[in-house]
């Protein structure tokens, strides 16, 4: 009898840290509600995007001219565009070159913005004040979107590149945020405890401080995304990024521009699938941005 | 040769302000299995010595404009990065104040004990982690394969400072650097830490620099002694010289600044006037005459060096053994020591 209360009760005692400071993050992140639902639509949006061919009726790619124009309800459960094509398919398909597109370019901010505001933060000196913060400033007093602008006509249209010119407008503020955070973290006395054990500079970084200057990371992630659909739709709008025939939720509504008048579900369901998907990465990044933060413990 | 050598070391901070001559001019020496108590008030200079011995010092703004640091004959203020890095943890190793944040929140206490391993032993990862266990049992931490598994927020303050000295010594360092190591722990907890310190001293043969504000903590451990006030040392004896009989005037007006055992409720306590000096503006003569009791006229004009007053016994003071007695004996009577 005693012997199954000890063993229930070291049971309960050696629960993984990890694993309960994961689950007090979840308690945190799931009393907000909003989080929640930012959560369920980002959730939705990627199984749409995993699942787009069996949830598409049809080919996003495919045209009918004799179906252009049919209005929801007649022409499926979106209508279709002025070539044909079935609205409900390319919004689907769209979620998947959106999310693709804007993971991408996120990573490449987070690759080079990441490394470099690490190295300034821990380095300091010449490499970080003038050098990297010089050039973070250049960039960051750039408009984001000319900025896209300029690398796209230099590099090319398409999406491949509409991603990288995301990815570069992104980097300043990786840059400046782990930097930021570096800063801090390497003047905690556990980094001088790890230097006086003889570990060195690139153990001290990589060990002991970019695993603690994480959470600010994952929050900035997680809103970039968001601002990647837009930027993404942005440049397809503006015929940098997707071409016209791909389903990209950007070139949807250029496509549908002429047709504001005449066809109004053109617009309206890639305009509202924009809207959702970013309203659902900012809700999620915030919540998460609320559970890291330490004011919010009980 | 001693172990440890500390010749002539002058660690120096640009800032905005000025030159901060954090340290300035402090030697001392370390044989195997010694230990040293360094004692002075906050700003004095201690921990940025300590910190100097570890390379540690942030360059810049700190610079050390003269002075050598002889470990085994090499000195450390020349060798490489990469040198140091071997020496430090391996053959130096160092605890800090405040063992609360000393530790890595996002690893277990065992992993970054076995980091201090890895780095400086050729062994396998189960070798580290067996030795790992150990060193945590050495330093009485009781479940220690459970505990090496926990994180450090699970551990309590005591705790979490054996964990650090479990850290420190995992490679039988021969010159162990305690900063202050009691200073954040409650009374009973400390007296537990400075007793294994011993243990483990007599076990490993470590000679200790032991950094403190705290005289009970020194004359418990250390076998000598350096006071320093305003970055350089102003007395340097055994432990027993300087507690019974201070050379030079601060260190017998730390004494007598704090309640003893022997002479409580008869003697009234006498506090030391004013502030530390500015590491930056520093008096003209003698860094203490703004604060000294027994200060004489002559003592704004000449900076005293450290000098051998008695034999084994230097203080840095212009006034001769005999004036010195004299004046503690005037000064005891003024406060109504029975002598």
């Amino acid at each position: 009898m005693s012997e199954a209360v000890t063993a229930e009760g070291s049971q309960t005692q050696t629960i993984r840290p990890r694993e309960r400071r994961l689950a007090g993050f979840w308690r945190r992140f799931k009393r907000n509600r909003l989080a929640l639902v930012g959560l369920v639509i980002v959730g939705i949006m990627l199984l749409t995007a995993a699942l787009a061919p069996l949830i598409a009726p049809s080919d996003p790619q495919a045209q009918d001219y004799a179906l252009t124009l049919q209005p929801p309800g007649v022409g499926g459960l979106m209508g279709t565009d002025s070539l044909g094509g079935d609205v409900f398919s390319r919004v689907v398909f769209g979620a998947r070159i959106s999310l693709i597109s804007s993971l991408i370019s996120v990573g490449i901010a987070l690759l080079i913005g990441v490394p470099v505001g690490l190295t300034a933060g821990y380095f300091r000196g010449i490499w970080d004040e003038w050098i990297v913060m010089r050039v973070v400033d250049s960039l960051q007093a750039f408009p984001f979107l000319i900025l896209a602008l300029v690398i796209a006509a230099i590099l090319g249209g398409g999406l491949g590149y509409a991603m990288i010119a995301i990815g570069i407008g992104f980097i300043p503020a990786f840059v400046r945020i782990t930097r930021a955070q570096v800063l801090t973290v390497r003047s905690l006395d556990y980094v001088d405890a790890a230097r006086a054990i003889g570990t060195g500079h690139v153990g001290i970084m990589l060990r002991h401080v970019l695993p603690n200057s994480l959470p600010p990371l994952l929050v900035q992630t997680t809103l970039a995304v968001g601002y990647a659909i837009i930027a993404e739709a942005t440049l397809s709008f503006l015929g940098l990024g997707a071409e016209p025939g791909q389903p990209s939720w950007g070139s949807m509504l250029f496509q549908a521009q002429s047709y504001l008048t005449t066809a109004w579900w053109m617009a309206f369901f890639p305009g509202m699938a924009i809207f959702f998907a970013v309203l659902g990465f900012n809700l999620l990044g915030d919540g998460v941005r609320e559970a890291l933060d330490p004011r919010t413990y009980d | 040769m001693a172990m440890l050598e500390v010749n002539n070391l002058k660690t120096h901070f640009t800032t905005q302000d000025g030159v901060v001559k954090a340290v300035d001019g402090v030697s001392y020496s370390l044989e195997p299995g010694e230990t040293l108590g360094i004692v002075g008030e906050s700003g004095s200079g201690k921990s940025v010595t300590a910190l100097s011995v570890m390379q540690l010092n942030p360059k810049p703004p700190a610079s050390y404009p003269e002075g050598e640091i002889l470990f085994e004959g090499q000195n450390l203020l020349t060798v490489p990065e990469k040198r140091m890095q071997q020496i430090r943890g391996n053959d130096i190793a160092m605890i800090f104040q405040d063992p609360m944040t000393s530790l890595n929140p996002v690893f277990t206490v065992g992993n970054q004990i076995r980091e201090a391993i890895r780095i400086h032993q050729d062994v396998s990862k189960s070798e580290a982690v067996q030795k790992t266990v150990q060193v945590l049992k050495d330093v009485g931490i009781a479940n220690p394969e459970r505990r090496a598994k926990e994180y450090p927020h699970q551990f309590s303050g005591g705790m979490r400072q054996r964990a650090m000295i479990a850290m420190a010594l995992s490679c039988n360092p021969k010159v162990l650097i305690a900063d202050e190591p009691t200073t954040a722990l409650d009374v009973t907890i400390q007296a537990q830490i400075l007793e294994l310190m011993v243990g483990l001293q007599e076990k490993y043969g470590t000679a200790i620099v032991m950094i403190t504000h705290d005289l009970g903590v020194v004359s418990q451990l250390a076998d000598k002694v350096m006071v320093m006030y305003a970055g350089r040392a102003v007395e340097r004896a055994t432990t027993d010289d300087v507690f019974y009989d201070p050379l030079m005037p601060y260190s017998w007006s730390l004494l007598r600044s704090l309640p003893r055992l022997d002479t409580a409720g008869e003697v009234r306590l006498l506090p030391i006037k004013g502030t530390p000096p500015s590491l930056i503006f520093l008096p003209d003569g003698c860094n203490f005459h703004p604060r000294c009791p027994f200060a004489k006229g002559e003592c704004r004009e000449v900076d005293p060096a450290l000098e051998e007053k008695k034999p084994g016994h230097e203080a840095a003071c212009i006034l001769s053994v005999e004036e010195i007695e004299a004046s503690k004996s005037r000064v005891d009577q003024e406060l109504g020591v029975g002598s």
